[in-house]
């Protein structure tokens, strides 16, 4: 043996690594995978949605992982997604059965059960909260107890569990929106099957939901600004808890009562009513309301209200802005698709390079056309 | 005539709308122009039925609504017909309904046997290509795969319909109305199409510059021999360059006739009206 | 919590899904099969596809070489292999002729393949006419109609501008007389090896989740008109520095002290054993 291949690439690479390892280890601070589960749950929410993938604890690993990088977290996330096995589908979950922390409406000044603030930060004060830094165990658990006791004061159990109405339940009887059928054909299981367009309306809901929160977000924004023709008002916004079934898989004749539960995500869900002009059976025109649908894993508003207001762009694919464009909106949210593309610039490219320069060259030589 | 059709065109309907127990029955509905006032159907075309013969301009006259682009539309399979019949006397396709045909059959008798000039150069026209190139991508289409005999072919057209050379590798985008129109013209005809169809091709352009593209049509039927079906709601458009008139009028045909006899005889309450105004 | 992960990092449900569009990309030799796409652990658009394909391909007696333009040390290549072996435990080389499966980002070795391996490529963009179309359900139908005088015509008018193609890499070919196929980003220089190669061609998009194939001996022919015909990347009067070759695709460098251009084969497995068969016995400045 006379010549052999140098190790540069190998070498390179295992320095990067440990430099990266380095760059985590120097500051000598450990940051438990609980304490990121229980202080930093709206981060955990988002990686957990935009993976698709609901485990607060593999979550939270993620970002431990990650250093708090989003796209980094959520593309761990779902790379160890594809090496599960899918069992199982659910059963269907109907969102009545949502065990509401939080529910509003935009539409009406009062809804039948209420309006629920539940914890949100929206009436708090963005100013920089300089005694966190000074934060103390011991003040923690003092005002945990005031604040555990003044519930109990408060709030009286009556041992029923009770489900809200949904906003849209009280405009249907009133003959305000459609009503339709139940459609339980299979959805589409976009892990599974390559998307193709026209996309089926469950195809197109699953990959919102999935959807980078940011990606979501500014293209939900576009068509509410002027770029699109969707103008919603917030029927409902609920976060709370559904539970989740699995039916026996061998058992060729079972119940509901049969299934098993298998425990709860936490969803935020959005109703948002869009008026539009339909033609009733008469042939004249009707002012109507449809609806906008936004679901997404964790406490993350506004994901799930851009993507009730880009559910209703494109079931709307007439109207001329890219917002109403599925392949546009569909196949341009996705985190690790958008970043893995945008980042594979960096990969050396000179054989291509080297390919284009030879042309140009050759087009230079010949002085080109006249 | 004795010869025979070389398009043959029968019973072509076109609606919008699922229609309703009201309009189902053809015989039976009462619409208001060709709208079904109950369901909101658009009955754009209704039985209609042609024959062009080799080497004619058949002109079809009408107001906006009547159908007549519509048909042409169908004709042309840029958008799907509801009924109706299509023949070509060609060899290959004789006895073969073309709207039944496969979309590859379909593209094949767009890229070899007709030749489409829209009223809006936008349709038939890629902006952002130079003009050879747009007079290419026909021949392209139409199994061409020599550079040389498509610029020669694409300059001579060119030439033909007016356009400078040395704006031969310009985009149409650059270009005014009448020139665009003269490129899509120049497209139109790149693969000799026995069949030729013109949709308000003069709409909207200047007196002086409709003029001139009349007389190129009118040149390039006298040159090739191209059959044209030309649709127009200007009947001054009509008299101008077609043998036989067809006058259309809520999505049917309500005269047709050769076009002298059309303008100086006209049979139809609405044709005596169009006529006149035209006096 | 620990895991373990599955032989060749996929459960089997997914190998067999990707298996399953494979055969199916052989039977239509050029037609993009789409596919569900897992998500790998290294990035989207950094050969996803191709990783895709070698891990549902791979057994335990397989030999695989990776190479990233050209070259085994490139550092993506380095990390794709360095996935596969964790993965699979499989012998790794750097010999083209030693592999049974070559995964390639922008290159086709230089050394003729034989029928006894499979090429998979690395596809960024496996649609050849989004550059005249953008949308997929457009394309679609495009294919479905064998309509590609927009492919054409993107090189009528590159003749028209320029007076010559002026085509890089990815230049389109027609597979099997029928479809159209981006051969992924190699140089036209490696166009005429996908044409009867004896060599399985396999192309995966990862991020835009299309498998196509090339099978064995199948006419591959890249798209060029009578009299404007298709070429490659010409070198002429420049052979390697280091091993002389000239009939190979040449990198070019600038010597840092002289700033005179210099060339040197792309592929770097191919000099290393055009270095050993000339001079056996000489231990040079590639010694690790």
């Amino acid at each position: 043996m006379g010549y052999v291949a140098v190790k540069g690439g190998t070498m390179a690479i295992e320095a990067s690594i440990n430099r990266l390892t380095y760059d985590r280890l120097k500051e000598r601070e450990i940051i438990e995978v609980n304490t990121i589960i229980a202080t930093m749950r709206a981060m955990v929410d988002q990686v957990m949605s935009e993976s698709s993938l609901y485990s607060p604890f593999l979550a939270a690993l993620a970002i431990k992982q990650a250093e708090g990088s989003m796209e980094e977290a959520v593309f761990i996330m779902r790379s160890h997604r594809s090496t599960l096995p899918r069992l199982y589908y659910s059963n269907i979950i109907e969102s009545d059965s949502m065990l509401v922390e939080r529910r509003i409406s935009a539409s009406f000044k009062d809804i039948p059960g209420g309006q629920i603030l539940g914890a949100t930060t929206d009436y708090t004060h963005r100013l920089l909260d300089f005694s966190l830094a000074e934060e103390t165990r011991l003040k923690n658990d003092q005002w945990m107890k005031q604040y555990m006791e003044k519930i109990k004061q408060e709030v009286k159990e009556d041992g029923e569990i009770s489900y809200l109405p949904k906003v849209v339940d009280y405009l249907r009887e009133e003959g305000l929106f459609g009503t339709y059928e139940l459609d339980n054909t299979m959805p589409t299981d976009i892990t599974k099957e390559n998307l193709s367009f026209p996309a089926s309306r469950s195809a197109r809901l699953q990959t919102l939901t999935r959807g980078q929160t940011g990606a979501v977000t500014a293209l939900g924004y576009a068509s509410l600004r002027g770029y699109g023709q969707v103008h919603p008002t917030v029927g409902e916004v609920r976060v709370g808890k559904l539970p989740i079934y699995v039916e026996h898989p061998n058992e060729p004749e079972q119940t509901a009562e049969d299934s098993y539960y298998i425990g709860e995500i936490k969803v935020s869900e959005v109703e948002s009513f869009v008026p539009v002009s339909i033609k009733n059976e008469q042939n004249e025109e009707e002012l109507d309301f449809e609806i906008g649908y936004g679901i997404c894993y964790g406490q993350n508003e506004t994901k799930a209200i851009a993507m009730s207001i880009l559910d209703q762009c494109l079931e709307h694919p007439e109207a001329s802005f890219p917002t109403h464009d599925e392949e546009f909106v569909l196949l341009h949210i996705d985190s690790v698709e958008a970043t893995g593309f945008i980042s594979h610039l960096k990969l050396p490219h000179y054989v291509t390079f080297q390919s284009k320069l030879g042309s140009i060259r050759e087009v230079k030589k010949k002085g080109g056309a006249q | 005539m004795h010869e025979e059709p070389i398009l043959h065109v029968r019973n072509l309907n076109k609606q919008f709308g699922k229609g309703c127990i009201h309009c189902f029955d053809k015989r039976e509905r009462q619409l208001e122009k060709n709208y079904c006032p109950i369901c909101g159907t658009v009955y754009a075309c209704q039985d209609v039925s042609l024959d062009l013969f080799p080497g004619e301009i058949l002109g079809i006259v009408g107001e906006s609504g009547s159908g007549k682009s519509t048909m042409m539309q169908c004709l042309y399979f840029d958008a799907p017909v509801t009924s109706g019949e299509v023949y070509l006397n060609n060899a290959e396709l004789t006895g073969q309904n073309i709207f039944d045909l496969s979309q590859q059959k379909k593209r094949y008798i767009r890229n070899h046997k007709y030749g489409m000039v829209y009223q809006n150069p936008v349709n038939g026209l890629k902006m952002n290509f130079s003009s050879i190139g747009n007079i290419a991508e026909k021949l392209i289409a139409a199994g061409n795969r020599n550079v040389s005999s498509m610029e020669a072919t694409g300059k001579r057209l060119l030439e033909h319909v007016q356009i400078p050379l040395f704006r031969s590798k310009e985009e149409p985008r650059n270009f005014s109305g009448g020139m665009q129109q003269r490129v899509q013209i120049a497209k139109a005809l790149s693969n000799n199409p026995p069949i030729l169809f013109l949709d308000e091709v003069t709409t909207g352009l200047d007196l002086s510059v409709q003029a001139n593209v009349l007389d190129l049509i009118k040149e390039i039927q006298r040159k090739w021999g191209i059959s044209m079906i030309v649709v127009s709601h200007d009947l001054a458009v009509i008299r101008m360059l077609a043998d036989r008139t067809m006058v259309m009028l809520n999505g049917a045909v309500i005269e047709e006739g050769l076009t002298d006899q059309i303008l100086e005889d006209p049979q139809q309450a609405y044709t005596q009206r169009l006529v006149y105004s035209l006096l | 919590m620990k895991h373990t992960t599955h032989f060749a990092f996929f459960d089997e449900g997914s190998k067999k899904e990707i298996r399953r569009t494979t055969l199916k990309a052989v039977a239509i030799p050029g037609y993009q099969v789409p596919f569900a796409s897992r998500e790998m652990p290294i990035a989207r658009g950094w050969g996803t596809g191709g990783l895709q394909l070698t891990l549902s391909l791979i057994g335990k007696e397989d030999t695989l070489k990776v190479i990233d333009q050209g070259a085994d040390e490139s550092v993506n290549a380095v990390s794709i292999k360095k996935l596969v072996q964790q993965t699979t435990n499989v012998e790794l080389t750097n010999h083209t002729e030693a592999a049974s499966i070559i995964q390639s980002r922008h290159r086709i070795p230089e050394a003729q393949l034989s029928e006894e391996q499979i090429l998979v490529l690395q596809v960024p963009t496996p649609e050849p006419l989004r550059k005249v179309e953008a949308s997929e359900y457009a394309t679609k139908r495009l294919h479905a109609e064998e309509e590609y005088s927009g492919a054409w015509l993107l090189l009528f008018e590159q003749i028209m501008k320029y007076g010559k193609t002026a085509t890089g890499a990815d230049h389109p070919v027609y597979v099997n007389g029928r479809y159209v196929m981006a051969p992924s980003p190699i140089p036209r220089f490696d166009n005429p090896k996908l044409h009867a190669s004896k060599a399985l061609t396999l192309l995966g998009a990862g991020r835009e989740k299309k498998i196509y194939a090339v099978p064995p001996y199948t006419e591959v022919a890249s798209l060029a008109f009578e009299d404007y015909p298709f070429s490659v990347e010409s070198f002429a009067g420049h052979a390697c520095h280091l091993c002389g070759t000239k009939d190979v695709f040449l990198d070019e460098l600038v010597d840092e002290e002289t700033g005179e251009t210099y060339y040197q084969c792309n592929d770097t497995s191919y000099c290393i054993d055009r270095l050993n068969s000339e001079e056996p016995a000489e231990v040079g400045h590639y010694h690790a």
